[in-house]
């Protein structure tokens, strides 16, 4: 006898026009102290099912049929057992550790007006019972840490905060929706572990929801894989990630960057394959040649960048080091990975080599001539042409009142303003193949597309002046892994065939690993190691590098 | 792979698609607010089709006409349907041509307005530094100064440069500067607000590196994803610039009495307040209250439509 049963769950949204099924008969079983990894990708309704257990369903969206019951009750019956099962028997884990504690509280009034909601504790009990908590969740000098405000804890540790909210009235469930999504990678295994040893210690049953197949890898007991509301797949996780029966499972399993290998493309099962491997692209014609020297096309010397966040005084007292004494080179026609976790200057970099930013010292070199000296609008004009940028985020980087034609032409008239219009049309067209999208997408408006197909017309945006030099920054951390996939090997092809030459900057290992020919491991503004990706991964040198690859989570360590 | 085909609608398809067009059929008070001022709108610019009198061909008046109250009272004629003023003028033909003056008055200002303040707010956000400082900390001085005072005082230097027979002329040009130069600073703050937000979204990043000049980056691209916050507080700006010309007028500053707007009405009528003639300010007043009150229902469903934060 399972704890949790879930039994036909139906969750819809009455819109204006038709009824959406965020979850659709979904039925899962938990067993207490084991942790049942959810998956899917955006939009498949793994955060509906979190919700609707605890009926957080957001307006018009209502819980249509099926049950929930807990032990063996259930809690869907009546709406006062929810009220109490929530924050009690009910434990729940977000995403944003920035977002889900109050910032005008301390977190000792949070825990304590938790505690006392529902468990009948008189103050001094109730602040005894939180210390315990904060120790068990590994905060050091609970004590004094009592008293203080959420904005004075880490990231990491604003999620541990949380983790002792979930727990203070001794749940017997745990919900986590993507609790380490925010976080970077080294905080990020110490945050799953822990959900590991409470689970066990405490013999809780407990939901992980995430997107990540590395970390249901190394965490969950079970998955069950959900698309578009529909539960796919459920089983135990190893059985699931090694021998998937449904399609769909496969390529979820398949589009997954390997971290122990590179290959040279990700398969990707879909209905209909594209014979376009063997036609060559017809930008091509339009290309001017480049003959290939295999000599340094970027030089990166000493290049420093400060922040003066003082606005009156120039003083350097304030000012924040974000990039420090950075020296690197990219040959022509290889892909350079600069990896690092946030606030490690991997995207101040980016800005100053495509000029967005002035670096405060120290020179970049472009096929040997220094950029950063350049004063002249119109001799920058001749750079900026060679050297483009695709953004991570695919809803930002399109200004969504023109059309596609619009943004993808623009460049193109900039850059060659006698183009005649039918001329003008054809490239368009052109550069629309080459990223794969449809024709008729000329005429639609950016909203009409989703995060894969905007980062395709941003990609087509960065071709239409030819440039040499594509910086692409996160280019798929805001997308789906097999989107990912699609993208990264879409990114691969267009290098081969225009002999593009690439600066990929990602916190994700295993991407970079597959992308990459070198990679220079970034931290805080320093670059700790450059080496070959292959030799990186293998023998890493600096104590950082080799702590980064420990933790990254594996999908791999299934098999062990 | 792709959505639905919008492209096989027609514009007015495409329109009834929209979510502005739903919000709007689901609120009564935007589609009362927006036939009433169809209804003035149309009234007012199109007077001389929609009133039998001309108010202002003395041939046509006559002075035994004069002080007839409405039609529904005893001594009220049918023919003067809100009764006459004191030249035997009728109201109704008199106000609806005052309230063509008052609304070119009020949009002639507010677009200037919106111009200067778009203008400014936009560059002083896009450049920053100490240009964004000096037209912040003007908009700053100019919102301390109350917008009427600003007013009476541009009208009075304009008094004092120009001659008196040629002030009748200036008097409405005068007026739709002495506005529009107070009401600036309102589209400067938010339009600068907005700027900020948007100079700092990739795509604006992207036009930098692919070459596109600043002036291109901030017309072509910022401009249009700024316009809607600017727009629904120009609507509502549009209500107080129409009240600010009727205050003005009313002061006796504003449009001269041979050419009367609304607040012009409401002064002459005034004075026959206390004789027993109360028609002759109370229906321009009412007027004025009802158009008004309309813009502003109207701005307050666009601020609610158009605001994404509010709208679930």
């Amino acid at each position: 006898m399972s704890f949790l049963k879930i039994n036909n769950l139906s969750v819809d949204y009455q819109m204006r026009k038709e009824t959406v099924y965020a979850a659709k008969n979904v039925n899962i079983e938990v067993n207490k102290g084991e942790i049942l990894g959810l998956v899917g990708e955006s939009g498949s309704g793994k955060s509906t099912v979190g919700n609707a257990i605890i009926n957080l369903i957001d307006e018009p969206g209502k819980v249509s049929s099926g049950s929930v019951i807990l032990g063996d009750i259930n809690i869907h019956e009546d709406p006062k057992n929810i009220i109490k099962y929530r924050g009690k028997k009910i434990g729940l884990i977000f995403q944003d550790p920035q977002t889900s504690l109050n910032p005008i509280l301390t977190i000792g009034e949070q825990l304590i007006e938790t505690i006392q909601t529902h468990l009948d504790l008189s103050n001094e009990e109730a602040k005894n019972r939180s210390i315990n908590l904060l120790k068990e969740v590994g905060i050091k000098d609970a004590e004094s840490r009592f008293d203080n405000y959420p904005h004075q804890f880490s990231g990491g540790m604003r999620q541990r905060v949380v983790i002792s909210l979930a727990l203070c009235c001794e749940p017997e469930l745990l919900i986590a929706d993507e609790p380490t999504t925010a976080l970077d990678v080294s905080i990020q295994s110490q945050i799953l572990d822990l959900i590991k040893r409470l689970t066990k210690e405490r013999n809780l049953a407990a939901i992980l929801i995430t997107h990540d197949m590395g970390v249901i890898a190394e965490t969950a007991d079970r998955v069950a894989v959900m698309k578009s509301g529909k539960l796919v797949e459920i089983g135990v996780t190893k059985e699931i990630l090694t021998n998937p029966k449904e399609s769909y499972t496969k390529s979820l399993v398949s589009s997954v960057p390997p971290t122990n290998k590179k290959i040279s493309r990700f398969v990707i099962i879909e209905k209909e394959n594209k014979n376009n491997k063997e036609n060559n692209l017809k930008i091509l014609n339009r290309w001017t040649k480049k003959e290939i020297v295999k000599q340094d096309l970027v030089q990166v010397k000493n290049l420093s960048k400060s922040f003066d966040d003082n606005f009156f005084t120039e003083s350097s007292k304030n000012s924040i080091m974000a990039v420090n004494d950075v020296s690197f080179y990219i040959k022509q026609g290889e892909t350079f990975g600069l990896v690092g976790e946030s606030g490690s200057g991997k995207s101040t970099i980016a800005k100053m080599i495509v000029n967005l930013f002035k670096p405060s010292s120290g020179d970049i070199f472009f096929d040997n001539i220094c950029i950063t000296k350049i004063k002249k609008n119109l001799e920058m004009m001749k750079f900026r042409k060679q050297i483009q940028m695709i953004f991570q985020d695919p809803y930002s980087s399109l200004n969504g009142r023109l059309k596609v034609k619009d943004i993808v032409s623009e460049p193109i008239k900039l850059h060659n303003p006698s183009i005649s219009r039918k001329d003008l049309d054809n490239y368009v067209f052109d550069l629309l193949e080459s990223v794969e999208l449809i024709q008729n997408s000329v005429d639609r408006y950016p909203h009409e597309f989703s995060g894969g197909q905007r980062q395709r017309i941003s990609i087509a945006r960065a071709l239409a002046t030819q440039p040499r030099l594509l910086v692409c920054d996160e280019p798929t951390s805001a997308l789906d892994v097999s989107i990912q996939a699609q993208i990264l090997n879409l990114l691969k092809d267009l290098q081969e065939q225009l002999n593009l030459t690439i600066l990929f900057i990602s916190h994700d290992l295993p991407v970079v690993r597959q992308m990459c020919d070198r990679i220079g491991v970034l931290k805080d503004g320093k670059l700790c190691e450059v080496s070959n990706t292959e030799k990186l991964f293998l023998e890493p040198q600096h104590n950082y590098t080799k702590e980064l690859l420990h933790l990254m989570p594996k999908i791999e360590s299934i098999y062990n | 792979m792709f959505q639905v085909d919008n492209n096989t609608l027609s514009a007015w398809g495409r329109i009834k698609d929209s979510d502005i067009y739903y919000s709007f059929i689901k609120s009564p008070t935007a589609i009362i607010s927006s036939i009433i001022l169809f209804i003035i709108f149309f009234c007012s610019f199109f007077v001389e089709l929609v009133t039998p009198y001309n108010p202002f061909d003395p041939s046509s008046l006559s002075l035994m006409d004069a002080f007839t109250p409405p039609s529904w009272t005893e001594e009220g004629l049918a023919k003067f349907i809100l009764g006459t003023d004191g030249q035997g003028r009728d109201m109704l033909s008199t106000i609806l041509y005052g309230s063509r003056i008052s609304l070119i008055v009020g949009f002639s200002a507010i677009i200037f307005s919106l111009i200067l303040g778009v203008g400014l707010g936009l560059t002083a956000g896009y450049f920053g530094g100490k240009y964004e400082m000096i037209v912040m900390r003007l908009t700053d001085v100019q919102l301390t100064v109350p917008s009427i005072l600003m007013a009476l005082l541009v009208d009075g230097i304009a008094r004092g440069l120009i001659t008196r027979e040629m002030h009748d002329e200036m008097a409405i040009y005068v007026l739709i500067f002495a506005i529009g130069i107070s009401e600036w600073p309102q589209f400067a703050r938010v339009s600068r607000a907005a700027t900020l937000v948007e100079k700092n979204k990739d795509y604006v990043s992207a036009s930098t590196i692919i070459g596109v000049s600043n002036i291109v980056i901030m017309f072509k691209h910022i401009l249009p994803n700024i316009l809607r916050p600017v727009l629904v507080i120009g609507t509502i700006g549009l209500a107080l610039a129409i009240i600010a010309e009727s205050t003005l007028s009313f002061l006796g500053v504003g449009v001269p009495p041979t050419t009367p707007s609304l607040g012009t009405l409401i002064r002459l009528g005034n004075d026959f307040l206390f004789s027993g003639e109360w028609w002759i300010t109370f229906f321009p007043a009412i007027f004025l209250v009802i158009l008004a009150f309309s813009i502003n229902l109207l701005g307050d469903w666009m601020r609610d439509t158009l605001n994404p934060k509010l709208n679930k």
